[in-house]
């Protein structure tokens, strides 16, 4: 069943008739990462303005995979649990070569967590009920359709003109947040480039609808049969509704290939059959980008404005979705007063998690449309071996997905604790007698005591829980006892066996601080 | 582990030739995909530390240390 695009109402803004009194936050792009912003600081009190040159959620299923991570994040802007009932859950990624499988992988291997591995969910849905959720802050969320940016000035604010269907408009911000995708108009306003790779190949990405009966798993060939020399992927989204994309290689014309009798020939190719309907084609370039810094001044770059990778790593939304998490708690201080220099901060992280993730899309990429010669070499011996030694299935890239990177703080932190929660990580969840961890934690600093009485701290919330099988092997390790100070983002500040509250305290107010 | 720079072939005739023998006939690219897989192989087996120390020797002997 085709999804059903109704186009959301545009109002006419109270800009056209009188002037508005400077915004505290204005939020440009309202895509899955625009919104999550607006929704993150609604929470925290704070009012923006959001404003989008369309009036329709996104057309075609783009992002569709959402991590672990994402749906966490998703999960306390209060979409998490429609996104995992709606989504296809999916954990196990196979790699054929030809028509032999070479290698597969397990996301989540271990139980006892809220949230899956990963959902396969349509960017529209998404975007549905990011919007539906908007609507829950009518006073603090103030959303815009068909406005569209078309000057911007700044100094310690933004003045912008603004074109609607009935005219432009002048409005004034304290901080304008560009989360306005990969074509940016205000990252071309203010006349910033990408540095970074072009990678030379496109890719048919195409959704299609049939009545199938694929496993929910990731499925990806080098050099099928039905593809001779090229890559294809299939993924499984929800509405029967399955996502093909298809390696054309770079003498490819665009326009061309995405025409239907192009498409769905090649299509029937893949599936070995022609009971299908074509419900969306859109033809890519790779790109492994980014821009140098993601804030300049009162403007902030957020998502695929900032930076852009190549497919197959889910690293995009994901990506984005990360950076709306270490940017809502700290813009939300700012406008309360709090020095702007914990923006950098923002700045610092993202630029290292954007880092991480062009290096894996750059390796995939790399792997997946090798150069001729020494690249094409070695990644063709490497799909030689891979189906008859185990030592060549790990070399085997055909995607390292999305997981959330661990910030390089150097918060206090005892080394006899566990590796996956050290300082800088997300907080591993983890089942509590009733509910579960990550639920507990996030939008203000949290000191967690795992086997002890917390000490009192003033000022800062505190849980104290006993070592269950899932907290010693997550937090503890062969400790019997530790002491965690959580970030309002989730992401772990810093770690102890036993400290004193005013070591605790210290840490807690580096929180609030531009340091590493 | 460290790299073994030193003579470590009984028979580093016999070896030698094994290697020449199993490029017999090929051609240029078959050549170069044999030797891919061989060094792939290779890689693993005498791991991440040794193999840096064998890349970096390999550059060096080589004309212009490219």
């Amino acid at each position: 069943m085709p999804y059903d695009y109704r186009p959301f109402p545009y109002t006419p803004p109270p800009g056209l008739t009188a002037p508005e009194p400077r915004h505290k936050v204005v939020i440009v792009g309202a895509g899955p990462i625009g919104l999550a912003l607006a929704i993150d600081l609604a929470q925290y009190g704070v009012p923006s303005v959001v404003l989008d040159d369309n009036n329709v959620v996104s057309v075609g299923s783009r992002a569709i995979c959402w991590s672990k991570r994402s749906l966490e994040i998703l999960d306390r802007l209060g979409v998490g649990a429609k996104c995992v009932e709606k989504g296809v859950i999916w954990k196990v990624g196979r790699t054929f070569h030809r028509d032999e499988e070479v290698w597969s992988f397990d996301l989540q291997p271990e139980p006892g967590h809220k949230m899956p591995a990963f959902v396969n969910l349509q960017q529209y849905y998404v975007e549905e009920y990011l919007v539906t959720r908007a609507q829950d802050f009518p006073g603090l969320i103030d959303l815009r359709w068909k406005n569209k940016v078309t000057s911007l000035s700044h100094t310690d604010h933004v003045t912008l003109t603004i074109e609607t269907p009935d005219g432009s408009y002048s409005l004034e911000a304290d901080h304008l947040v560009a989360c306005d995708g990969a074509r940016s108009d205000i990252r071309t306003l203010m006349g910033l480039d990408f540095d970074g790779e072009l990678f030379e190949e496109r890719f048919l990405i195409a959704d299609i609808e049939m009545q199938g009966d694929f496993p929910s798993e990731r499925r990806f060939w080098f050099q099928p049969n039905f593809h001779p020399g090229q890559s294809a992927l299939l993924h499984k989204q929800p509405d029967n509704i399955y996502r093909i994309d298809l390696q054309l290689g770079w003498d490819a014309d665009p326009e061309a290939e995405r025409q239907p009798e192009k498409v769905i020939p090649r299509i029937e190719k893949a599936i070995g059959h022609k009971d299908f309907r074509l419900d969306w084609v859109s033809v890519y370039t790779f790109q492994c980008r980014r821009l140098a810094r993601f804030v300049h001044g009162p403007v902030i770059f957020c998502g695929d404005s900032a930076h852009i990778v190549s497919p197959f790593g889910a690293r995009g939304g994901n990506g984005g979705l990360q950076d709306v998490d270490a940017l809502g708690w700290r813009l939300a201080a700012v406008t309360k007063g709090h020095d702007p220099a914990i923006l950098n901060a923002y700045d610092r992280e993202r630029q290292h998690g954007a880092d991480e993730n062009l290096l894996n899309s750059s390796r995939t990429t790399r792997f997946m449309s090798p150069a001729p010669g020494a690249e094409r070499l070695f990644r063709d011996a490497v799909l030689a071996l891979a189906g008859k030694a185990p030592f060549a299935r790990p070399l085997v890239n055909s995607g390292r997905l999305s997981v959330a990177c661990t910030y390089p703080l150097t918060g206090p932190d005892d080394p006899a604790l566990p590796q996956a929660s050290r300082p800088g990580s997300v907080a591993p969840d983890a089942p509590l007698a009733q509910g579960w961890l990550i639920d507990q934690l996030g939008r203000e600093p949290i000191l967690l005591a795992i086997g002890q009485a917390a000490p009192e701290v003033a000022g800062l919330k505190t849980i104290s829980l006993p070592a269950t099988p899932e907290l010693q092997s997550r937090y503890l390790g062969t400790a019997k006892a530790a002491l965690y100070l959580i970030r309002p983002d989730q992401i772990i500040a810093a770690r102890w066996l036993t400290a004193t509250s005013a070591a605790i305290a210290a840490a807690a107010q580096a929180i609030w601080e531009d340091r590493t | 582990m460290t790299l073994i720079t030193t003579p470590n072939l009984k028979d580093p005739d016999r070896t030698y030739a094994a290697l020449l023998a199993a490029h017999k006939g090929l051609s240029e690219a078959e050549t170069g995909a044999l030797n891919a897989r061989l060094i792939l192989i290779l890689m693993n087996h005498v791991g991440a530390e040794v193999f840096a120390e064998a890349l970096a020797l390999a550059r060096a002997a080589g004309p212009s240390g490219s």
